[in-house]
């Protein structure tokens, strides 16, 4: 009996997410070949950083998301803990790479705005240095979902480090607030009004919302797959013992 | 209690400890987290000579001087001011008025030797156009 409970929720989730993905997929594609365009061809140049200002557009919404990302697997990982949902692990491991990718992509691009703008690739400010640190969380959390024989408690020390990582995210968000960094302060999650025109955050957040559909599109896939992979494991294991 | 409430419980208690010991050391290192000292903080803490430190303002209007690759500026705070001497390629946000972040140590003439010069950008975007308009409209705020 335990073992349908196990696959009760997972069996559900995966009626859902097949329904759902071959629209959310063509939604995708539609809205980020959109975003993209406004992005690089209706947005003007910013008055002061010239064309360089396009690289925001990728960069923004990946920081978002990165974050977004992580407070997904703190979530998953209290619902394992506490609930002990049967779910939340799987996605746990399908989402923390994406998450991972989309950090890399928002160091990547900062990186490579702050070269012409800044003058430096890097510096160790603490806007800049507590997103490297989500980044090696993400990568901690990874590389720990797969440091055991039984994958149960490699999801068990993951979502514990996933819980002690959520401090890292308020440290992020306000890191340009309470310390003085290299890094601008906020410009659109802010109390009064952005301090972006209309003209270049409406593409900006477009790409926000194309981009979020692309993360929820790649979460669902590899959730799937994982728990397809859960099921070969534990059929295999099964087999195993029918023989001994 | 069910075993549910009390695994709930435990996990707000120990993500609170853990809170609040990250905002004590977060505190406590608050002075070495800080990325640049402003010119008021550098009279304050009297850094002296052979220090190095990252040093941050607004380039003063009307400072900035050329000399082949040598460059001299002053920085400000509107509180206080400390002239910069480097030598070297700016980066393309350097101007006038701009926030700049100079790391370097001061000399014994009381002049800033920078070994690199960073711009610091704000979070103000629009296109030419627009920003055009606002000083033409006398609307432009400087930033304090």
């Amino acid at each position: 009996m335990a073992d349908l409970h196990f696959l009760a929720n997972p069996a559900r989730f995966r009626r859902f997410s097949q329904r759902v993905l071959p629209s959310l997929g063509f939604a995708t594609v539609l809205m980020l070949a959109f975003g993209l365009y406004m992005a690089f061809f209706v947005a003007p140049a910013d008055y002061q950083q010239g064309q360089t200002v396009r690289i925001m557009f990728l960069h923004v919404p990946s920081a978002w998301l990165s974050m977004g990302g992580y407070a997904l697997l703190a979530g998953l990982g209290a619902s394992l803990l506490v609930w002990r949902h049967p779910l939340a692990a799987l996605m746990a491991r399908a989402a923390a790479p994406v998450g991972a990718s989309f950090a890399a992509v928002c160091l990547l691009t900062g990186s490579l705005w702050g070269r012409p703008m800044w003058g430096t690739y890097w510096v160790w400010d603490a806007r800049l240095t507590s997103m490297l640190l989500l980044f090696f969380l993400y990568l901690g959390h990874i590389a720990l979902s797969r440091a055991y024989d039984e994958p149960e408690r490699g999801d068990r020390s993951a979502a514990i480090l996933a819980l002690v990582g959520v401090i890292n995210l308020p440290i992020i968000k306000f890191s340009v607030d309470w310390w003085n960094t290299l890094h601008q302060p906020a410009s659109v999650t802010r109390l009064d009004a952005p301090a972006i025109h209309n003209s270049i955050l409406i593409p900006l957040l477009w790409m926000a919302v194309s981009l979020l559909f692309l993360f929820i599109f790649l979460v669902l896939v590899r959730t799937e797959t994982e728990i397809d992979r859960r099921r070969l494991e534990n059929a295999a294991v099964q087999e195993e013992e029918a023989a001994a | 209690m069910t075993p549910k409430r009390r695994r709930l419980w435990l996990l707000i208690g120990s993500l609170g400890t853990l809170g609040v010991a990250a905002a004590l050391v977060l505190s406590a290192l608050n002075d070495n987290l800080v990325f640049f000292y402003s010119p008021t903080q550098v009279a304050e803490k009297s850094l002296g000579p052979d220090r190095r430190f990252r040093l941050g303002g607004l380039v003063e209007a009307g400072s900035v001087q050329k000399d082949g690759q040598i460059v001299r500026f002053t920085v400000t705070d509107t509180n206080k001011t400390i002239a910069v001497v480097y030598r070297g390629i700016l980066p393309d946000l350097f101007r006038e008025g701009q926030g700049v972040i100079a790391e370097g140590a001061l000399g014994s003439d009381g002049v800033f030797a920078a070994r690199e010069v960073l711009a610091k950008h704000d979070e103000n975007y629009m296109p030419p156009e627009v920003a055009k308009a606002i000083k033409e409209a006398g609307q432009w705020k400087e930033r304090k």
